[in-house]
């Protein structure tokens, strides 16, 4: 998907996180802050990665604030601005690129 | 779906069907901890309109991802009326949902445009034909008339359930403690979700701070004869199942009223006495419903 505009998706209450999407000319560059960075900054970047991969979002700038959010949680947000950010609002490919 | 499995997933025990807000995803893996009998994550109105499209996703890892521990999962999407409802089913049948909860629901033909919706669903995501259930959120005078026809409308349907927000409203009155302004419509979706045969659910209590105000709700409910209440809360789940579990004496009676039905039945005898009560096969159902009550209480492990 291509990264059209600026997007945002989640919230910073707990248990959630905030991921913000811009486009990028080249590569995908992924900035994340969080309260449990050093435990689990490395296992939220790769299901952030991930996410965009089955998407199919070759270029953008990420930003996560996270608070504690499951890795669910994480894929629903990064989704849900990529979305966004694509202007795609009809239906979604649940189970096919979007999935656990 | 094969018919055995699906009567008893209509008939399960639903004495609480607690409300969470898909748009809180911090609150919907907790929820099922708290053990209402069932959860319904709401895409409808806990959900503000712009951040409809973000609570699916939501909705839909949490299926995929949690469980719930056998907790019932129903989705209640939003209504006929908005562009949103043929995206929640087709999301809520992709993550795996055991039912759907039809809000502003008015004529049959609401709940078969949602069954249609669901079969295509199920067919796209490769789920088992039949598996998603389906229940009715009557919300309107128009509602309440009609319930006998919603009730019967789908083989689907395990259940319909006031919503007293939007009826008082339509009522021109507002709540009150003796509930005389839902009398009418309580006691009419009562009467066509039993002729119908299917399970009947009490509107949700707002005022968290007056528990003595919704424990004799709770009671009137049982009264009344409704299978349970739909909550907003954690905390009003413990009464709830505490009004709705049977006594000691009832389960007692009940487990004697169980085995003398089979025992004489096997004799070929129809009617006979327990303790001075005449008894014949009407009363089975009722005797096995106080025990799987009780058991889903934790207050019987009999073999009946």
């Amino acid at each position: 998907m291509n990264i059209a505009s600026v997007a945002a998706a989640g919230s910073l209450e707990s248990g959630d996180l905030q991921v913000t999407i811009e486009p990028a000319d080249k590569d995908v560059h992924v900035e994340i802050s969080s309260g449990v960075l050093r435990q689990y900054g490395r296992q939220i970047k790769k299901v952030v990665l991930e996410t965009l991969e089955r998407l199919d979002v070759r270029a953008a700038k990420v930003t996560v604030v996270d608070r504690g959010a499951l890795d669910c949680t994480i894929r629903a947000r990064v989704e849900s601005a990529v979305f966004r950010s694509a202007g795609h609002t009809g239906a979604v490919p649940w189970g096919g690129a979007v999935k656990e | 779906m094969k018919n055995d499995r699906r009567a008893e997933a209509k008939n399960r025990l639903r004495r609480t069907m607690m409300f969470v807000s898909a748009q809180q995803p911090g609150l919907m893996k907790d929820a099922w901890i708290y053990r209402p009998d069932s959860i319904i994550f709401d895409l409808e109105d806990a959900v503000a309109e712009n951040q409809k499209d973000s609570a699916r996703f939501s909705l839909y890892h949490i299926l995929q991802a949690v469980d719930c521990g056998g907790v019932e999962r129903i989705v209640r999407i939003n209504g006929l009326d908005t562009p949103h409802w043929r995206e929640d089913v087709r999301v809520s049948v992709a993550g795996g949902a055991d039912g759907i909860r039809i809000a502003k629901c008015e004529k049959a033909s609401d709940v078969q445009e949602v069954e249609a919706a669901v079969e295509a669903a199920e067919k796209e995501f490769s789920t088992e034909p039949g598996r998603t259930l389906l229940m009715a959120a009557i919300e309107s005078p128009r509602g309440v008339l009609n319930a006998s026809a919603i009730c019967e409308a789908s083989e689907r349907l395990f259940g319909a359930a006031i919503s007293g927000g939007d009826f008082r409203k339509c009522m021109q009155t507002r709540y009150y403690p003796d509930g005389v302004e839902m009398a009418a419509a309580r006691g009419n979706l009562l009467l066509a979700a039993r002729a119908a045969g299917v399970q009947c659910f009490d509107t949700v209590f707002t005022d968290l701070g007056d528990m003595e105000g919704f424990r004799a709700e709770v009671l009137m409910n049982k009264k009344m004869g409704f299978d349970g209440k739909s909550i907003i809360n954690p905390r009003q789940i413990q009464p709830v199942h505490e009004i709705f579990t049977p006594a000691p004496e009832e389960i007692r009676q009940a487990e004697k009223i169980v085995r003398a039905i089979r025992e004489n039945a096997d004799k070929g005898i129809g009617v006979f006495t327990v303790d001075g009560k005449m008894l014949d096969i009407a009363f089975l159902p009722g005797a096995v419903r106080t025990l799987a009550l009780a058991r889903a209480s934790g207050l019987y492990e009999g073999e009946l």
